[in-house]
C-alpha cells in the first residue's frame, strides 16, 4: 500500500489533474493504515489491520458539479473516477452558491502530526499493551474491556487553480473501561496521542482501575441543585455541540442559539461566565489537525469566545461572500482555556457537590436552546473535604430522577452563566476537543447522507462540511 | 492474476473506455453496477483462504465487497451536491491458536488476498497468549455457490440523476410554496456488492439495495427569534426507487389527520403538508408534565423498540463485550435462564428478523455464511432469546447462530449486530381511531426526535417530532415541549393495548453504531400503533429553579 511523500503525491495529483476535461478539477487523494487491538472480560476479543487509499475528484463546469470517489490509484480507475465526476457534473444542476476554486493557497505544516515511533508500531507492541491493560485491572480484581487503535496516513489535495497541499499524521487512540466484578464499580479512561512514546498503557488503565475500586457500591442521591464539576471527558460533550452553534449562516437565518430576536446575531454578546474562553488550533502538539478545512481553505488558529463573549462565527465562502464578512472555516479542534485551580482544589472548595467523569448518550432536545438530554455515565458524589471524600456511583434507577437536573443545568450552558465550573479541572489545563475524531466516534440515527467525519477518513473536497449526527 | 488485469476482467475498467455523451439520463456508474464475475471472486477467495490454511488458520472466511453510494443534497430548490462513492477491498478472518485475527486491503489481487491472510494470522497469533476463551464457532453447513438480492423492482443507481434532482426540487418547491422558512433535503442510497466465502465451504453472492429520502423543514419566526423544525416522515428501507412511487394505497391517515407513510413514499406530498404543521406546532399548547398515556406511532416506536429492546438483547453487550463502547445490558443470562422475566405485558412480543422483505436488514446469508431466519426475542412479555453469531451462541446452548453478523465494509471485521427487532401486531382487530378513543388522557406522538437512553438500556427519554393531545377518546389539538421517560420494563409492562397487522409499519435507522472501531449498521423495526399507560412525560422547555 502506498505511503506517498509530499513529491510522490503532488506527482499523483497533477497526473489526475491531467485527465480532467472539465472547467475545473479539485482532487482529495490520500492513504492509510490503522492496526487495533480490542479486548473484554480480560482476553483480546479482536484484532486487525486495514490498508486503505481514497480518492475523490470534483469536476465543475460553470456553477454545475460532480464528485466521485474511488480507492484504487491504478491508471484505469482515476480516469474512471474523473469520468465519473465529470459526468455528475454535466448532470447536476446549477447550484447559484457554487464558488470558484481557490488558487494557490499558503498551507502551514504541521510536523508535530506525526511520529515515527507510532508509525513503526506493530501488532505485537499492541497485545504488549492490551496485556499490561488487563493486568491493571486483574491487579484490583476487576475486569477490563478496552480498545487501541493506532493509525499512520496522508493525504494531498490540489485543484487545476494552482493549489496543492500535504499533511500526514499518525495517531493512538487508547480507552478502557473496567468494572470489579461484583458489578457495582466501573471506571474509564481515554487517552488520544500522535506520539506513541506519551503512551503508558498500564498507567491509563490504572486510572479506570481505581475509579472503579472507588464507585464500588454506589449510593443513590435525591433530585436537586448540586453543584457539578465536571472532568474533562464530561465537559467535551456539553462544550461540544457548541461547534456547530457558531455557523454564521444559522444564526443569520435565525435557526440558532446565536440568533437574536428580531434579526441579526448574538455576536459580541456575553453568553456564559467570564471564565469561559474557547480558542481553535491545528498546530497545538496535544491535537494537531489537517492544515485546510474541508473546501480546503486554510486553517487558522481562532478564538471563538474569549471571557464569556462569543468573538467569532464561522462562514462558508459563499455566506461570507454574500454577507461580506471574512471567509473563517469551522474549527478544527477545540480549546477551552482552564483556570488557576486543581482538580483537587475545585474538589476541596465544594462542600456538596458531584463529581461527574463522564456522560453518555448526549443528544440535543432543542437546539434553539442548546437544551441537551443524556445521562451522567459515571458519577462520583464527593461531601466535604476532599479527604472525606467517598466515591459513589449512582445506580441506575436513579440516574432517570437525576436526568431531569442535568438538563436543567445543561440549559444554563447556552443561556447564562450558570454552568458550574465547566473546565476549571487543573491548573494551566486545557480542555482539549479533537472534535472530528469524537464524532467518529460517538455512537445512532439521523445523521446526514453528507458523510461521516473521522479522523482516519478525510472530508470530500467538494466544500460542505460534515454535520454533526449521532447514531442509534 | 495481476490487478489490473483484474480490473479489466471485472469491468471496472470499463469507464477508461467511455466517451462521455452528457445525455441527461445517462446512468453515471460506468461498469459498477455491473458484478464482478463470481469465477474471478471465487479465485480471489480461495487465494485467501489457502495462504490462511496453510499458515495454520483452523478457520477463515474472506468477504471481498465493491459499496457503492449515492448521496444527492441541497436546501430549498438547489441541488448542492451529487457524489457518487465507490469502495472496493477484501478482508480475510481467520482463528489461528483459538483466536481471531482480521486483515484489510483494498489489493484485491490474489497476491494482495494472500498478504492480507497472512497478516490475519500473524494477528492471530501475536494475540493468541492473551486467550482465555478460545473461539468456538457454531457448526454450519457450507452452501455451495450461492447468490442473493435484494427484492428490489426499480434499481435507484439505474435512475438518472436528472430524474432525482427533479424530485428534489420539487420537494424544496413544496414546502417553501407551503410557507416552509428553508428546506434541507437529500436522497442516500446505497448498494452493497458482497462475495462471501468460507473453509466451511460456502461461496456466497450477495447485491443489496437500501433507499433513504429525506428532510428537514424549518420555519423561522423573526420577531421572536424562535423557529421549529419537521422532518420527513420517510424510513430508510431495504428497497429500490419503487419507495418513492407515493401510491395512495400505501398511505394512512392518522386520527390525527397527519399522513404517515407505509410501503412507499410521497415526499413531495410530505414536503408540502410539514409547514402547516409546524407552524401549528409553534402555536401549541405546552404539555403540562404528569402522568399520561401515551399513543405511538409506528413511525416514533421504532427507536424506542431499537434502543430499549433491540440493545439490551444483544449477546455479546450482555456477556460485557461491548462494555467500553457501546455499553452493556440489563437483560443479564440469569432474567433469562429464568424463562419467567416480564419484559412486558403478555401483550407484548418482540421477533428478531433477517429476512423481512423491504428491510433494512434483510439479507439471504449473514456475513458469516450462516443462512437467515426469524426468531422471538420475547414471547407473551416474557424474555426468551437474545440475538448471538457463531462464536457466542452455544452460551445459550443453542448450536445454530441466528445469522445475525455484520461488517459495515469490506475493511471492517464483521460481529454480532442487531437484526430487525420489531414488535409483533396485536391479535385482535384494532384501528389506531379505535385505540385513541379508548384513552382518557393521553398523547398520541408521530415521528421520532430526541432519545437518550443509558449504558444498560434501561432508563430512557424519547421525544417525537408532532404531539397531539387527547381526551376522553378525542384528539383536541396539537402539544408541544414533550418527552417522555420511563425504564425499559416498567415501559413495556404498561402497554395495553397494539393495533393490528392492518396498521404495521416499519422505521429504521442507516446509523446505528457499535464496535470498536465503530460501524454503522442499517436496521428496520416494525410495529403497529400502540398505547402505553400511565407513562412519566415532561415538559422539555421548564426550567428548574
Amino acid at each position: 500500500m502506498p505511503h506517498l511523500n509530499e513529491a510522490q503525491a503532488r506527482e499523483l495529483v497533477q497526473k489526475i489533474l491531467k485527465l480532467s476535461k472539465s472547467e475545473v478539477c479539485e482532487v482529495f487523494v490520500g492513504g492509510g493504515t490503522s492496526g487495533n487491538i480490542r479486548y473484554a472480560r480480560n482476553t483480546v476479543s479482536t484484532a486487525g489491520i486495514t490498508e486503505d487509499l481514497s480518492l475523490a475528484v470534483t469536476a465543475r463546469n460553470g456553477k454545475r458539479s460532480g464528485t466521485a470517489t474511488g480507492n484504487q490509484f491504478d491508471d484505469a480507475t482515476l480516469e474512471r473516477v474523473v469520468r465519473r465526476a465529470e459526468e455528475l457534473a454535466q448532470l447536476a444542476p446549477e447550484d447559484p452558491e457554487a464558488m470558484p476554486p481557490l488558487g494557490a493557497q499558503q498551507y502551514r505544516p504541521n510536523p508535530a502530526a506525526w511520529s515515527d515511533a507510532t508509525a513503526a508500531r506493530t501488532p505485537e507492541a499492541r497485545a504488549r499493551d492490551a496485556e499490561a491493560s488487563i493486568k491493571a485491572a486483574k491487579s484490583r480484581e476487576a475486569a477490563a474491556a478496552g480498545y487501541l487503535e493506532e493509525n499512520q496516513g496522508w493525504a494531498a489535495r490540489g485543484n487545476s487553480a494552482g493549489n496543492f497541499g500535504y499533511h500526514r499524521s499518525t495517531g493512538l487512540n487508547f480507552s478502557a473501561t473496567i468494572r470489579t466484578t461484583d458489578g457495582t464499580g466501573s471506571g474509564y479512561v481515554q487517552k488520544d496521542v500522535t506520539d506513541v512514546m506519551r503512551f503508558d498503557a498500564a498507567a491509563a488503565s490504572a486510572i479506570a482501575a481505581e475509579k472503579a475500586v472507588a464507585s464500588r457500591e454506589a449510593k443513590a442521591i435525591e433530585p436537586g441543585k448540586y453543584t457539578v464539576i465536571l472532568e474533562p471527558l464530561a465537559a467535551v460533550d456539553l462544550v461540544q455541540p457548541l461547534l456547530f452553534s457558531l455557523n454564521a449562516r444559522n444564526a443569520d437565518e435565525g435557526r440558532s442559539p446565536l440568533s437574536k430576536a428580531g434579526g441579526g446575531t448574538r455576536l459580541g454578546e456575553k453568553l456564559v461566565d467570564a471564565s469561559v474562553t474557547i480558542t481553535s488550533d491545528p498546530w497545538n502538539a496535544e491535537i494537531p489537525d489537517n492544515p485546510w478545512s474541508g473546501d480546503g481553505r486554510p486553517q487558522q488558529q481562532m478564538t471563538w469566545i474569549e471571557e464569556g463573549v462569543v468573538k467569532n462565527l464561522f462562514y462558508s465562502r459563499y455566506w461570507a461572500e454574500k454577507q461580506g464578512k471574512p471567509a473563517t472555516p469551522p474549527p478544527p479542534n477545540l480549546i477551552m482555556a482552564g483556570g488557576s485551580a486543581s482538580l483537587e482544589q475545585l474538589i476541596r472548595e465544594t462542600a456538596r457537590g458531584v463529581l461527574v467523569t463522564r456522560f453518555w448518550y448526549i443528544r440535543f432536545v432543542d437546539p434553539q436552546t442548546l437544551l441537551f438530554t443524556g445521562l451522567a455515565r459515571r458519577h462520583v458524589l464527593h461531601r466535604g473535604r476532599q479527604d472525606q471524600a467517598r466515591g459513589e456511583e449512582l445506580p441506575l434507577q436513579r440516574v432517570a430522577d437525576h436526568h431531569a437536573e442535568q438538563r436543567g443545568r445543561a440549559r444554563e450552558a447556552g443561556a447564562d452563566p450558570g454552568l458550574a465550573r465547566p473546565a476549571d479541572a487543573g491548573a494551566g489545563f486545557h480542555l482539549y476537543l479533537p472534535f472530528r475524531r469524537r464524532l467518529g466516534s460517538s455512537s445512532i440515527s439521523k445523521a446526514r447522507p453528507s458523510g461521516r467525519a473521522t479522523s482516519r477518513t478525510p472530508k470530500v473536497g467538494n466544500g460542505r462540511e460534515a454535520r454533526p449526527g449521532g447514531r442509534a | 492474476m495481476e490487478r489490473r488485469n483484474f480490473l479489466q476482467l471485472s469491468g471496472l475498467a470499463a469507464g477508461a473506455l467511455m466517451v462521455p455523451g452528457w445525455d441527461r439520463h445517462a446512468r453515471p456508474w460506468s461498469g459498477s453496477l455491473t458484478p464482478i464475475p463470481v469465477a474471478d471472486k471465487k479465485a480471489l477467495a480461495d487465494a485467501a483462504l489457502n495462504a490462511a490454511k496453510s499458515r495454520g488458520a483452523s478457520y477463515a472466511d474472506v468477504r471481498i465487497g465493491r459499496y457503492l453510494n449515492q448521496f444527492i443534497n441541497g436546501r430549498e430548490t438547489k441541488i448542492q451536491g451529487v457524489t457518487n462513492t465507490e469502495s472496493f477491498g477484501a478482508g480475510v478472518r481467520v482463528i489461528a491458536d483459538g483466536t481471531w485475527g482480521f486483515a484489510a486491503t483494498q489489493d484485491v489481487t490474489p497476491d494482495g488476498m494472500a498478504r492480507a491472510a497472512a497478516q490475519a494470522v500473524a494477528i492471530a497469533k501475536a494475540n493468541a497468549r492473551l486467550q482465555t476463551e478460545p473461539v468456538k464457532l457454531a457448526a454450519e453447513p457450507g452452501h455451495g455457490q450461492v447468490a442473493w438480492k435484494t427484492p428490489i423492482r426499480k434499481n435507484a443507481f439505474e435512475i438518472s440523476v436528472a430524474e432525482k434532482a427533479d424530485l428534489l426540487k420539487a420537494v424544496g418547491d413544496a414546502a417553501l410554496q407551503s410557507g416552509a422558512s428553508f428546506i434541507s433535503f437529500g436522497l442516500f442510497l446505497v448498494n452493497e456488492q458482497k462475495y462471501f466465502a468460507s473453509t466451511d465451504g460456502s461461496y456466497i453472492d450477495q447485491d443489496i439495495h437500501r433507499t433513504w429520502p429525506n428532510f428537514t423543514v424549518t420555519v423561522t419566526d423573526p420577531t421572536s427569534g424562535k423557529f421549529d423544525t419537521r422532518d420527513g416522515g420517510s424510513a430508510p428501507v431495504g428497497m429500490g426507487w419503487e419507495y418513492l412511487d407515493g401510491l395512495a394505497a400505501d398511505k394512512v391517515t392518522t386520527p390525527a389527520g397527519v399522513i404517515v407513510y407505509g410501503r412507499t413514499y410521497d415526499m413531495v406530498e410530505d414536503a408540502r403538508l410539514a409547514p402547516g404543521q409546524v407552524k401549528e406546532k409553534q402555536k401549541a399548547k405546552s404539555v403540562e408534565a404528569g402522568k399520561w398515556d401515551v399513543v405511538l406511532d409506528p413511525s416514533h416506536l421504532w427507536l424506542t423498540i431499537h434502543e430499549s429492546v433491540g440493545h439490551p438483547l444483544e449477546l455479546d453487550r450482555v456477556l460485557g463485550y461491548e462494555a467500553n463502547y457501546a455499553g452493556t445490558s440489563f437483560a443479564t443470562l440469569d432474567k433469562w435462564r429464568s424463562k419467567a422475566f416480564k419484559y412486558g405485558s403478555p401483550l407484548v412480543n418482540f421477533v428478531a428478523d433477517k429476512k423481512q422483505v423491504g428491510s433494512l436488514g434483510a439479507v439471504g446469508f449473514d456475513d458469516e455464511g450462516v443462512a437467515t431466519r426469524e426468531w422471538d426475542l420475547v414471547k407473551d412479555g416474557v424474555l426468551v432469546n437474545y440475538q448471538a453469531i457463531r462464536d457466542q451462541v452455544g452460551i445459550l446452548g443453542e448450536g445454530r447462530s441466528h445469522g445475525c453478523c455484520y461488517a459495515d465494509s469490506w475493511s471492517s471485521v464483521q460481529f454480532q449486530r442487531m437484526p430487525n427487532v420489531s414488535l409483533r401486531p396485536g391479535t385482535r382487530p384494532l384501528t389506531p381511531a379505535q385505540l385513541i378513543g379508548q384513552v382518557e388522557k393521553g398523547i398520541f406522538i408521530i415521528g421520532n426526535g430526541s432519545y437518550s437512553i443509558d449504558q444498560q438500556r434501561y432508563n430512557f427519554q424519547f421525544g417525537g417530532q408532532l404531539f397531539y393531545e387527547i381526551r376522553n377518546g378525542k384528539i383536541v389539538g396539537m402539544l408541544r415541549d414533550v418527552a417522555y421517560q420511563s425504564n425499559t420494563q416498567e415501559f413495556w409492562n404498561a402497554v395495553v393495548g397494539i393495533c393490528d397487522q392492518r396498521d404495521y409499519r416499519l422505521g429504521g435507522s442507516f446509523f446505528d453504531g457499535k464496535g470498536q472501531p465503530s460501524q454503522s449498521s442499517a436496521v428496520s423495526h416494525g410495529s403497529a400503533t400502540t398505547r402505553v399507560a400511565g407513562v412519566n412525560v415532561i415538559n422539555t422547555a421548564r426550567r428548574i429553579g
